[in-house]
This record gives structure tokens, C-alpha cells and sequence, in this order.
């Protein structure tokens, strides 16, 4: 990640941060339409890409923005949009074109609490929707989960790297209050841009040739496509799995929790660990690839595992199949914009380590 | 500029592939059906661009409908597009790559149905983009569905007994409704029907083409056409169906020509250089490191609340003792209760300061309240740990805590910012007082703080003398 020569921290909104990271990484249009918890990021791109002489266009819809982010990475520029759910929601039929044709950008989503309207607190019940895929087709997107303002800076740069790199849209995926809150922030420098893109369509004499579409009318062809998709894929899975490991080397319990929950387990486990409690934290980074390899090392010497969340448990699955089930894997969620306290989650854990390891 | 050279291209386009490569089956001959308009409309299209010089320049963008495979003849940069969204599409690339010529090529199912919105705003903000509008009443490639532009009465697979307006509505008509835009400086409808007036709508084709290379604006050509297999008549039937059915009701005018006004065009600002890079995104300015203060253990590391009315500079306050907390060396996190709960009503934040790593940023248990007003004080004296500091607005907050176990700091933070000339100065008189008080920070961290806090000068004063009372008030009842 690029993180080299940083300069003293600003005091600065998460949301704001995820803009002055798109800046530094080259980005120079940002398409997007207003949404709480979210919009932080289109009035901070509204001031500061038309400044660095870039696109800043206020959409119609998500619809819009997301066709104007195919639009543009089509061109072969670095280009992105940002929401939360319900937009998330509209944007996805774009995000499966945009996968399918193989172009980069970067999608942010700020989660707020769901179903349907639901309400501007946070939330992570969108994971399902970006982890898993809320569009048609068999593609898939690498999920990148900041839990501090300076992730919320660095992950975005790397979430154009990794977007460049494999041609592929990359989320970038957080709640609300890592969204909202502020945090000391320290920029590194702008990081270069990548080679003119040959597949590009630049209108220009050297890529006239090119085509982006994602229709494949030959059944062999769009298999063919699709299989060289899951390589691309496979790859991705091998490369660049990020995750941080809290306490873990002598934990009967681990803890999975990334975003806002993290930082509650964080507290959590500083806790536990005063009253004698070996528990330490998984904390995925990327939710996919899925840091599969870490947890099934850990469930070798750990007796169970807790993932806490604020959903109805959607990264449980993930987990589970990553240990094969060779440990119980519980489950504590909180839901509706409500975050659990520390002490709420030492409960938890308490009443699990009481139950011990038996399934 | 002067007028390209319009010859009559008597071989074909140049503009159009010798072959069909991305086609399958037969890579001599279009997709088309016979009788088509598409076919015409691409030719004269592909002459224009060729005229005009500026294939290398073009981006065409195919949208869903039959003409979805545009690609497989244009011999231009190609981009196809989900169904309705070509406009969308076509705002991000012209935006990405401002010397491009856009076209966007659509249907009337994909312009005026799915994709309305999308044609109506990239107009409205006029995107420097061509539209072309192919309107032949009815959804050909799915089958012949009803289109917004089928005509009342006309028969199609989703309005078999005909198109009934009071339950259907009536046709769609796109050039009327653009030209009540302020931007599009070209709309006008031609039709494929006969000699003549294939001619007519040649021109229409070159003039919006040849505003494109100009940079001008934002142009739509409507073409009315004929889809022979969708309507169930033989192709020269069609034609005379569209003069004495659709003209009628999509009269061939110029609705739009502001072509020959000047041009108010917009120049974005330029990069800045790699030195002033950080300034213009506003990261340059960070606040300078103070030396840290050294509290007593009991007011380390403290979990703060800060609660009042909206208008009380509650959040402000909260963000000064972060910022504080930051210039002096520590970690610190600052998160706003958000929402419709800060317009008008109560508003609160969290705020640590701390040594190490901050976990939770959400604080259930504060070790320090900051009460403004007599609410906050009732709402959160429950959750806060045994011992816990208090500073309350006393000007504000007739009613002590209940608890005993709490330490209090009575502040008139209202009445000395009054007495100092601006109420609204209370908070930076508590941010003074819990510094004096506590030893959480120092006298100079919070002055210095004001350089980030208050962006207004002629304020900076008051404040400075708001934060200097409040910080001996604190020193002073701490002893």
C-alpha cells in the first residue's frame, strides 16, 4: 500500500479522506449522486477535482453515475462513484457490465442500516450485496473494509492499483460512522500513474481498433470470457488478501469483526484480556479475497471462533467454510444503525468461553 | 473552420469496416433486416465522420436495441452500453477525454422508455455529444413490443387489440421535449421515407456531426424510420406508412438551431504543479505539534462526551479537543451523532484522546460529560463510570446530577462568553476550562488550536479570550 512519505496528520472526516486518497491515486472524474451516510464524498470531490483541473459531475441517479464510471473508464482514466445501499442497489447492473468488459474504477459504499429505506445509522448488511455480488453474471469484485480514517485514505489508493491491475471494479466499503468520524490522517504523496492504457477506447488513432462491450453472442465465446474471468480471479485470490491480526498468538477465542466492529472488539478484547480471557482478532481487510488461509491456520490452535457484526450474520458463511467447520463459529450482530458497546461484547465472549470449544 | 469538402461518396464509407470481423455468420452483410432505416442512417453517419476527418476522434456508443451491434461497422473507437444509459455513457467518456467526438446511436425503447432520464439530463446539462434518434414505433429486437412513440391504435405483441392512449398513453415526442431545454443548441427530426426527404435528413446528420468537431454543444437528430419486420409490411409499404401515419404525429421540423451563437464554453483550471498540489486539495496545512501536557493518571486517556443544544457549537467543541489532542501527539477520534437529529434539535459527539491505539470511537461510558444544557445532562448522567467528570453549563443547567459519585465542575460558560460579548463563545470557554481543570492539555495547545477551529478572523479574538477565561476559571476551582 502506499503509504511513503507522509506528511503531519489532519484532523479529517473519513468520507473525506476516501477523496483526498482518490486524488493522490490519480483520479481525476468522480460521478455521483447525494446519499447520507455518504455524501461527504461527493461535496469534498465537488471541491477538490474541478481544482486539480478534473471532473466533478452530480449525477441524475446512481444509474447515472455508475454508466458515467463505465463512460470514463472506458477511456482508460482512473474513475470513480460512491453511495450507500440503496444506491449501491441501483448501481449494480452497471457494476456487472463493467466487470464483464473488464474496466477498472473504484465504487465506495458507505453502509447505512437496511432494509428498504431504513435508517442512516450504520450498518454492515450490505455485505451480501457487494461481497457476494448484487449483480447478474459470474463475476465477482475484489471488497476492501477500511475501519480508520487512514484506511479510509490508503485502501482507496490501493483500491486503484488493484483496479488498474487486474481490470476489474473494486469496492472500497465501510459504515457510516467510519464514514463520519474523524480521525488524524497523514497524506503521502501522489503515486504515479500507470502507462496509457492500449485497450482503451482514447479517440485516438492508436485505439480506434479498440471495442468495450460486454456482449458475447457466441456461446463458446462468453464462456470462454467467463472462464477467462475466474482465472483473473483465482489470481486475485492468490495475491491480495489483506488482514490484521490483534492478539491471536495464544487465543482459545478469535474474534472476526472488520469496519466500525473491529474497533469495538478492539476495546472489547483489551478487556477481556485484563480479566484473563485469551482471545485475540482476525480482522479481514479485504472481505474478497477472503483471508481463508489465516483463519483456517488460527482454528488449528483456537477452540472457537466469534464473528460479531452489524448484520444478520453475513460474513458468518464465509468464515465457517474457510475452517471448514472444524470449530464452532458463533455469531453476535447487532442491526437497525445499532453499534454494541465493549462491555456488550465482553458478554459475548464471556458466555462463549464458558461454553468452551464443544460444538 | 473551413467547410469540409462534401463529395458524393459513390463507393462505400471508408468509415465502415471492408468486413464485418466482430460479426458472426455471413461478415459481408449486416444485420439488418431488409428495408431497415438503420442501414441508411449508419451510411450517411459513416460518410459524415469521413468528411469531417475525425474517425481517429470518435466514440461511438452502441446501445441495447438492434442497432446494439454498431460496432461491427464503425471504424471508430466503440463502446457498447446498457439498455438507456448511452448518454450516461457518453458523459464519461466526452468528460474523460474532452477532444472526443461523442455519438450516442438509440432506439426508442432505449432513449425515451428505460433510458428518459439519462437522454434528458446529459441535454439539459448539454454534454458535447450527438444524439441520434432512431424512432420507429416499436421495439424490434425483442420482437415488436410497444414503444413510448407507437402510435394510438397501433398494434403490437404488448398491445394486441392496439395501443389504447387511456390505458397506454400516447407517444413520446423526444424533439418537443428537448427543445424546452435551455442547452441543446441542435434538435431537429428527419425521416428515412423517400428520396427527398433522406436528403433533408442528411443534412441534419452532417450539421450536428460538424457542431461536435467544433466543441459546441449538445445536438439530437431524431430520424423517423421504418421497421418492416416489426410492423408486418413489405418495405416499401413502410415507407409510405411513416408519411401518412408517424409524420403526422412527429411533424419534421428544426426545433432547435442556436448553432451560429457564440459559444460560452468552459475552462476547467489547470492541473496544479506537483508543489502546490497539496495545498489546492487543502492537506497542506497541517497544525503545528505541541508539546504534550501531563495530567494526573485519574484525567488520562479520556472518553468525552459532549452534548447541547444544535447552535451551541457542541460539535465545534468536540472537534477542538480532538484537534488538541492530535497537535499534541496522541491519538484522538472525533464522531458526530448525524443526521436530522443535528438540524435544530440536540446534538452530541464522541471524543478520545488517548495514548494508545483507539478502539471504539462510539463511547458508552464516559469518564467526562460535557452537559451545555439541562437535557444532555439528564440524558447521559446514567452511562457515565463511577468518578466521572462533569462540566456543566451552569448558566444553562439549573439541576445538578443526581449521582454523588460524580466530580462536578460548575461553569458559567454562557454567562463569560456573554459577558465577553458572544454567547455563542461558550464553548471555547469550557474547551479553556476543562484544559485549566483537567491538565489534559495545555493553555497553548488550545490557542493554537484556533488556527484549524476558526476560519473567520474577526472571531478569532473572542475566542482566544473565551478559551484564556475558561482555562483560569478551571485551573482556578481545581486549586
Amino acid at each position: 500500500m502506499a503509504t511513503e512519505a507522509k506528511r503531519p496528520p489532519l484532523l479529517i472526516k473519513g468520507n473525506e479522506a476516501i477523496v483526498k486518497g482518490a486524488v493522490l491515486a490519480g483520479c481525476r472524474t468522480y460521478f455521483g449522486y447525494p446519499i447520507t451516510p455518504a455524501s461527504e464524498i461527493a461535496e469534498a470531490a465537488a471541491k477538490d477535482f474541478p481544482a486539480i483541473g478534473g471532473t466533478f459531475i452530480q449525477a441524475e441517479s446512481e444509474t447515472a453515475s455508475i454508466n458515467m464510471v463505465y463512460g470514463a473508464a472506458s477511456t482508460g482514466i482512473r474513475t470513480m462513484t460512491a453511495s450507500s445501499g440503496p444506491g449501491i442497489s441501483l448501481m449494480q447492473e452497471g457494476i456487472s457490465y463493467l466487470a464483464c468488459a473488464e474496466l477498472p474504477c473504484v465504487v465506495v459504499s458507505i453502509m447505512r442500516g437496511g432494509p428498504g429505506l431504513g435508517n442512516i445509522g450504520p450498518e454492515q448488511g450490505d455485505y451480501n450485496q457487494v461481497v457476494r455480488i448484487g449483480g447478474h453474471g459470474c463475476y465477482k469484485n475484489p471488497v476492501f473494509a477500511p475501519s480508520s480514517g487512514q484506511e479510509m485514505c490508503d485502501l482507496t489508493m490501493h483500491a486503484f492499483e488493484i483496479a488498474d491491475k487486474y481490470r476489474t471494479p473494486v469496492f472500497v466499503i465501510t459504515d457510516g460512522f467510519t464514514g463520519q468520524m474523524m480521525e488524524p490522517v497523514s497524506f503521502p504523496d501522489p503515486i504515479p500513474l500507470p502507462p496509457e492504457k492500449d485497450w482503451a477506447v482514447r479517440a485516438d488513432k492508436e485505439t480506434r481498433e479498440n471495442l468495450i462491450s460486454s456482449i458475447y453472442i457466441e456461446h463458446d465465446e462468453l464462456e470462454e470470457m467467463n472462464l477467462k474471468l475466474q482465472r483473473k480471479y483465482a489470481e486475485i485470490e492468490k495475491n491480495e488478501v489483506l488482514a490484521e491480526e490483534f492478539m491471536v498468538d495464544d487465543a482459545e477465542i478469535v474474534v472476526v469483526a472488520y469496519g466500525i466492529v473491529s474497533r469495538v472488539l478492539r476495546s472489547t478484547i483489551r478487556l477481556a484480556r485484563a480479566e484473563g480471557i485469551k482471545v485475540g482478532m482476525v480482522r479481514p481487510i479485504s472481505l474478497w479475497p477472503f483471508p481463508k488461509k489465516q483463519l483456517e491456520a488460527l482454528a488449528a490452535k483456537a477452540q472457537q471462533m466469534i464473528v460479531f457484526e452489524l448484520s444478520n450474520g453475513q460474513m458468518v458463511d464465509d468464515v465457517r467454510l474457510s475452517i471448514h467447520d472444524n470449530i464452532p463459529v458463533r455469531f453476535y450482530g447487532r442491526m437497525g444503525g445499532n453499534v454494541p458497546t465493549p462491555e456488550e461484547c465482553l458478554d459475548v465472549i464471556k458466555r462463549y468461553a464458558a461454553e468452551g470449544g464443544a460444538k | 473552420m473551413s467547410a469540409p469538402n462534401y463529395k458524393p461518396h459513390l463507393s462505400r464509407s471508408e468509415i465502415f469496416y471492408p468486413t464485418f470481423e466482430r460479426k458472426s455468420g455471413n461478415k459481408e452483410v449486416t444485420h439488418y433486416c431488409p428495408g431497415c432505416g438503420h442501414g441508411s442512417l449508419h451510411k450517411m453517419i459513416a460518410e459524415s465522420i469521413q468528411d469531417l476527418g475525425i474517425n481517429d476522434r470518435t466514440i461511438f456508443v452502441s446501445p441495447v436495441g438492434c442497432s446494439v451491434f454498431a460496432y461491427y461497422y464503425f471504424d471508430t473507437g466503440n463502446i457498447q452500453a446498457p439498455h438507456g444509459r448511452a448518454p450516461a455513457v457518453g458523459t464519461g467518456a466526452q468528460r474523460a477525454r474532452p477532444h472526443s467526438v461523442v455519438i450516442s446511436y438509440q432506439g426508442d425503447g432505449d432513449l425515451a422508455a428505460i433510458g428518459l432520464n439519462e437522454i434528458l439530463q446529459a441535454a439539459n446539462r448539454g454534454e458535447k455529444m450527438v444524439v441520434f434518434f432512431v424512432n420507429n414505433a416499436i421495439y424490434g429486437m425483442t420482437g415488436g413490443q410497444m414503444a413510448p412513440t407507437t402510435l394510438p391504435g397501433m398494434r403490437t405483441t404488448t398491445t394486441p387489440m392496439g395501443r389504447d392512449t387511456r390505458l397506454a398513453g400516447n407517444p413520446t415526442r423526444m424533439c418537443e421535449l428537448i427543445s424546452t431545454l435551455d442547452a441543446p443548441i441542435y434538435v431537429a427530426r428527419g425521416c428515412l421515407a423517400s428520396p427527398k426527404h433522406t436528403m433533408r435528413t442528411r443534412k441534419l446528420v452532417r450539421k450536428a456531426l460538424k457542431m461536435q468537431t467544433e466543441g459546441k454543444g449538445f445536438c439530437f437528430v431524431e430520424v423517423l424510420s421504418a421497421c418492416p419486420t416489426g410492423w408486418g409490411m413489405q418495405p416499401v409499404d413502410s415507407h409510405q406508412w411513416i408519411l401518412d401515419n408517424m409524420v403526422p404525429q412527429f411533424p419534421l421540423e428544426i426545433f432547435v438551431d442556436k448553432t451560429d451563437l457564440d459559444h460560452d464554453d468552459y475552462i476547467p483550471p489547470k492541473a496544479p504543479s506537483p508543489e502546490t498540489f497539496h495545498e489546492v486539495i487543502r492537506i497542506a496545512d497541517a497544525a503545528n505539534q505541541m508539546a504534550p501536557a501531563q495530567p494526573e493518571t485519574k484525567y488520562k486517556d479520556p472518553r468525552i462526551k459532549v452534548a447541547g443544544f444544535g447552535g451551541q457549537g457542541v460539535l465545534l467543541l468536540g472537534l477542538g479537543l480532538a484537534q488538541c489532542g492530535m497537535m499534541e501527539g496522541r491519538h484522538v477520534t472525533w464522531l458526530p451523532s448525524y443526521g436530522p437529529e443535528m438540524r435544530g434539535g440536540t446534538a452530541h459527539c464522541h471524543v478520545n484522546i488517548a495514548d494508545e491505539e483507539i478502539g471504539s470511537p462510539l463511547i458508552s461510558k464516559p469518564t467526562v460529560l460535557v452537559a451545555m444544557n439541562q437535557p444532555s445532562l439528564t440524558k447521559f448522567e446514567g452511562e457515565l463510570v463511577e468518578g466521572a467528570l462533569v462540566i456543566m453549563n451552569s448558566s444553562m443547567v439549573p439541576n445538578k446530577p443526581k449521582r454523588k459519585d460524580l466530580e462536578l465542575l460548575e461553569l458559567p460558560a454562557t454567562a463569560i462568553a456573554e459577558e465577553l460579548g458572544n454567547a455563542r463563545a461558550a464553548n471555547m470557554v469550557v474547551l479553556g476550562a476543562y484544559a485549566g481543570y483537567t491538565g489534559v492539555l495545555s493553555l497553548e495547545t488550545c490557542l493554537e488550536s484556533l488556527k484549524t477551529l476558526i476560519k473567520r478572523q474577526a472571531l478569532v479574538d473572542l475566542n482566544v479570550k473565551a478559551i484564556t477565561k475558561g482555562f483560569e476559571f478551571g485551573k482556578a476551582a481545581r486549586g
